[in-house]
C-alpha cells in the first residue's frame, strides 16, 4: 500500500494497471484525456503490460474493447460527453451481448453550446441500456470503483459491463492522496477474468445473430434478472473490498446520519460532499436531516431508497441533469420507488458546471422543510435552482436565455 | 497454385441458412473457409451476412462469427485480434463486410485500422448497393444503376476502393470476384501469411437488386472482368500488378463490349437506348485502366526501366 497525490483520472489509471487489464482503446476527450494519456504512457514505459490501441473514435473505441473481450481479454476503455454520446450504439451492443468489461466516464454537459465542465447528463443518457453505473464521489472512490469494477462485472452472476462514473475537473483534474494498494494485494483480491463465452476457433461460438422475437424478449427479462442480481454483487464486492483494503461504502447508497433523520436528500456524484457538510450545518439549527448518496444509478437502489421513504417526511433529490419535457432523472427515479409515501422535492441544479455551494443546498432543502413543516405533504416534482442573478425567482417570472 | 481436389470438401454453408438463390455472398463465404480453414474468426457488421447465418442461437455459417454494429466492424476486429495477440494465439480475423459496412457507414473504423496497420483481413463482398434493407444506392453502386433510392439511375460512379487502400499504404490491397474463386483462394491464402492490413475486395453480383435471372452469378461476374469494368489485381508491398484474368483486358480491343454486362442487368434497363449514359461507363471503364496503367507503371521500377530502355 502507498498513498499517492492523484488526480482523479490518474487514479482511475492506476486501478486499470492494478486489474491487469490487457487490452485498452480510447479516443481522447476533454476531461477524459488524461486517463489514456497516462496508460499510455505506463504501457509504453513497460510498466504495463498490455496493448494501447489509438483508434479514430468512441464508437470504435468501445467497439475495439468490445472485440477484444470477447476474444478473452480484460478490457478497459474510457470516455465523456460527446465521445459517450459518440458510442451510444456500442453502449448498448455490449450490454446487450452480455460482455463484461469497465469504461470509465468523466461527466461533462454536452453541446451546444459547448461546455466541458461537469453534469450527469452524458451518463444518466445511458441509463436505460443494460450497462451498471457507478458514481464516484471523490478520487479515492473513483479508483476503488474501478477495481471493483471488474469484479462485478466479471461476476457470473452479473455478466454485464459497468461504468464507473467520476465528474468533470472537479475529480478528473483535481489532485487528492489516493491510497493504492500492492499489486500482490490486488492480485489476492482480483480473480482472473471469467466470461460467459468466448469468440474464437476453438469455440466456434456466433453471437449476435438473429433470434426469434420471443427469445429475444427473454434474454432483455435476463438482463434484468442479471441487473437484480447484480445488487447482492455489490453489496458482497464492497464488504470483501472493505476487509481487504480497508474502504466500505455501504453498497449501492451511502448513508450518512440517515438513521435518525426526518429528511433525507439524495445526491449521487461529487457534490455529495457539499451536501454532507450541508446536513451538518443544518443539525445545528436542529434540522434533522440525511443525505443518501447513490453510488449505483443502475442497478437503482430500490429496496434501500423505498425504506427510507418508510422512515422519513420528506425526501429532496438533487438532479445534475435534465429530461427534458419530464422531471429530473434521479427523481424520476427516486419518485417511482417513493410511491406517494412521503413529501418530495425534485431539485435541479448544477447544470453545465453551475457553482453549487453548500449555502445553496441549506437554503433549498430548509425551504423546503419549513414548507412541509407547515403545509403537510408536499410534492414538488420541479424545482429549478437557478444561478445569479435568477435564483430564487419563480421560473414563470425567468425568461431564459436560448442564444 | 490453386487445386480443386485439393480444397478441404468439407460443407461450410449449412442448411438452414438464409441466402437468396443464387446468393454471391453464400458463394464467397464457402471459398473463405475453404482458403482460411479452420484458423478463422469472422467479423460482421450489419448487412446481407447478418442473416444469411440464419436463426440464432444456430449458425448457417460453419464459423465463430462477432457480429457487431454497422460501424464497428474495423475496430472491433483491431480489438479481438489484439486479445489474441496478448493470449498468444496466432489465429486469422477476417471482417467480412458489405458495401455500406466499408465504403460507406464503415468506412471511418475501416480506415483507422488501415492506418494503424492492424493485422486483420478486411473483406468487402461488393453487392452495389445496400440489399439488405431493399435495394438503396450506395457509394459503390455504378453510374446509371437503377436502385430503390435512385429510381431513374444513380448520377455518379463508383468510389474506387481498392485505390483509396493503396492511398493507406498497406501491405496488401486485391480485387477479387466470386465468378473467379481460385483466383480469390489464392489472394486470401496469400493474404493470411502477410502480416498487417490486408484488404480484399470481392465483387459480388447479386440476382435480387441487380435483376438477373440466379443462375447467372458467376456468369455476371465474369462479364464485369471481362468487359474491364472489374479489374483484378493485387498491390503488395507497394507493388501492383494485374491478376492473370486480367492481364489481357488491358488491351482495350481484347474487352468485351460493355453493353454485354449491362444488357443482361434489369437495374441498367433504362440505359439501354441512351448512347451517351453508356459512354459515360465506358469513359469509367478508360478511367480505372488508366489509372491501373500509372500504378503498375510508377510501382514497378524494373518494369519502368525495362519499357525506358526498349524505347
Amino acid at each position: 500500500m502507498t498513498i499517492l497525490t492523484l488526480t482523479g483520472n490518474y487514479a482511475v489509471a492506476y486501478a486499470v494497471k492494478l486489474a491487469r487489464v490487457k487490452v485498452v482503446s480510447a479516443y481522447p476527450i476533454t476531461p477524459q484525456t488524461t486517463i489514456v494519456e497516462k496508460l499510455a504512457e505506463m504501457i509504453e514505459r513497460g510498466e504495463m503490460d498490455a496493448k494501447m490501441i489509438r483508434v479514430e473514435s468512441e464508437h470504435s473505441a468501445l467497439a475495439t474493447v468490445y472485440g477484444a473481450a470477447s476474444a478473452g481479454a480484460r478490457a478497459f476503455t474510457a470516455t465523456a460527453s460527446h465521445g459517450l454520446l459518440y458510442m451510444h450504439e456500442m453502449v448498448w451492443w455490449v450490454a446487450g451481448a452480455r460482455m463484461p468489461l469497465v469504461m470509465a466516464v468523466v461527466s461533462r454537459a454536452i453541446g451546444p453550446p459547448w461546455n466541458i465542465h461537469v453534469d450527469h447528463q452524458d451518463i444518466f443518457d445511458q441509463r436505460d441500456s443494460g450497462w451498471i453505473i457507478s458514481m464516484a464521489q471523490e478520487n479515492q472512490e473513483a479508483f476503488d470503483l474501478t477495481l471493483q469494477a471488474f469484479r462485478i462485472s466479471e461476476d457470473p452472476r452479473v455478466y454485464l459491463p459497468m461504468m464507473v462514473g467520476l465528474e468533470a475537473f472537479i475529480l478528473s483534474h483535481t489532485v487528492a492522496p489516493v491510497d493504492v494498494p500492492d499489486q500482490k494485494e490486488v492480485d489476492e483480491w482480483l480473480p482472473p477474468r471469467r466470461q460467459p463465452y468466448v469468440i474464437s476457433p476453438e469455440t466456434n461460438f456466433v453471437m449476435g445473430n438473429i433470434v426469434p422475437d420471443e427469445d429475444y424478449m427473454m434474454m432483455r427479462l435476463s438482463i434484468q434478472k442479471a441487473m437484480e442480481a447484480a445488487k447482492e454483487v455489490i453489496k458482497e464486492v464492497d464488504r470483501s473490498y472493505g476487509k481487504k483494503f480497508g474502504r466500505e461504502y455501504g453498497g449501492l447508497v451511502e448513508c450518512k446520519k440517515c438513521e435518525d433523520a426526518d429528511y433525507i436528500i439524495i445526491i449521487a456524484g461529487s457534490w455529495s460532499g457539499e451536501a454532507k457538510m450541508a446536513i451538518e450545518d443544518l443539525r445545528e439549527e436542529g434540522y434533522r436531516v440525511g443525505v443518501a448518496r447513490i453510488r449505483f444509478i443502475r442497478p437503482w437502489p430500490e429496496e434501500e431508497i423505498s425504506e427510507l421513504a418508510s422512515k422519513v417526511k420528506g425526501i429532496i433529490v438533487f438532479d445534475r441533469a435534465v429530461s427534458f419535457g419530464s422531471k429530473g432523472p434521479l427523481f424520476l427515479d427516486v419518485a417511482t420507488t417513493v410511491n406517494g409515501r412521503t413529501s418530495l422535492r425534485g431539485v435541479i441544479a448544477g447544470l453545465g458546471g453551475t457553482e453549487v455551494r453548500k449555502e445553496h443546498i441549506i437554503e433549498v432543502t430548509k425551504e423546503f422543510i419549513n414548507k412541509v413543516e407547515e403545509e403537510g405533504r408536499v410534492f414538488e416534482p420541479e424545482y429549478w435552482l437557478l444561478p445569479d442573478p435568477y435564483r430564487g425567482k419563480p421560473l414563470e417570472e425567468v425568461a431564459p436565455r436560448w442564444w | 497454385m490453386v487445386i480443386i481436389h485439393k480444397l478441404p470438401n468439407r460443407r461450410y454453408g449449412m442448411p438452414g441458412n438464409a441466402s437468396c438463390p443464387g446468393c454471391p455472398e453464400s458463394m464467397g463465404l464457402r471459398y473463405l473457409k475453404m482458403a482460411l480453414g479452420d484458423k478463422a474468426v469472422l467479423v460482421i457488421p450489419a448487412g446481407c451476412s447478418s442473416v444469411i447465418q440464419g436463426i440464432g442461437p444456430k449458425s448457417g455459417i460453419n464459423f465463430p462469427i462477432l457480429n457487431i454494429a454497422f460501424a464497428a466492424a474495423g475496430a472491433a476486429a483491431s480489438g479481438m485480434k489484439a486479445a489474441f495477440e496478448v493470449q498468444g494465439k496466432d489465429y486469422i480475423v477476417v471482417v467480412w463486410a458489405g458495401d455500406g459496412g466499408t465504403a460507406d457507414i464503415g468506412f471511418q473504423a475501416l480506415s483507422g485500422a488501415a492506418e494503424r496497420n492492424e493485422d486483420i483481413i478486411y473483406i468487402c463482398v461488393d453487392n452495389e448497393a445496400y440489399m439488405n434493407t431493399g435495394i438503396q444506392r450506395s457509394g459503390l453502386t455504378p453510374y446509371g444503376a437503377w436502385t430503390t433510392t435512385t429510381w431513374t439511375g444513380k448520377k455518379e460512379h463508383k468510389k474506387n476502393m481498392p485505390f483509396i487502400l493503396i492511398a493507406h499504404d498497406v501491405p496488401y490491397v486485391a480485387t477479387a470476384s466470386v465468378g473467379y474463386p481460385h483466383d480469390f483462394i489464392e489472394k486470401l491464402r496469400k493474404a493470411a501469411k502477410i502480416k498487417g492490413f490486408k484488404y480484399i475486395h470481392l465483387h459480388a453480383p447479386d440476382p435480387v437488386g441487380w435483376r438477373f435471372d440466379s443462375s447467372l452469378t458467376v456468369k455476371v461476374a465474369q462479364l464485369a472482368v471481362q468487359t474491364g469494368m472489374w479489374p483484378l489485381f493485387e498491390y503488395e508491398r507497394g507493388s501492383f500488378k494485374l491478376s492473370p484474368f486480367s492481364k489481357k483486358y488491358k488491351d482495350p480491343s481484347k474487352r468485351v463490349p460493355v453493353i454485354e454486362y449491362l444488357k443482361i442487368q434489369g437495374r441498367f434497363k433504362h440505359l439501354l437506348n441512351k448512347p451517351e449514359e453508356i459512354k459515360k461507363i465506358e469513359e469509367y471503364i478508360e478511367r480505372t485502366w488508366w489509372w491501373i496503367d500509372l500504378l503498375e507503371r510508377s510501382t514497378n521500377p524494373a518494369k519502368t526501366a525495362r519499357e525506358l530502355l526498349n524505347k
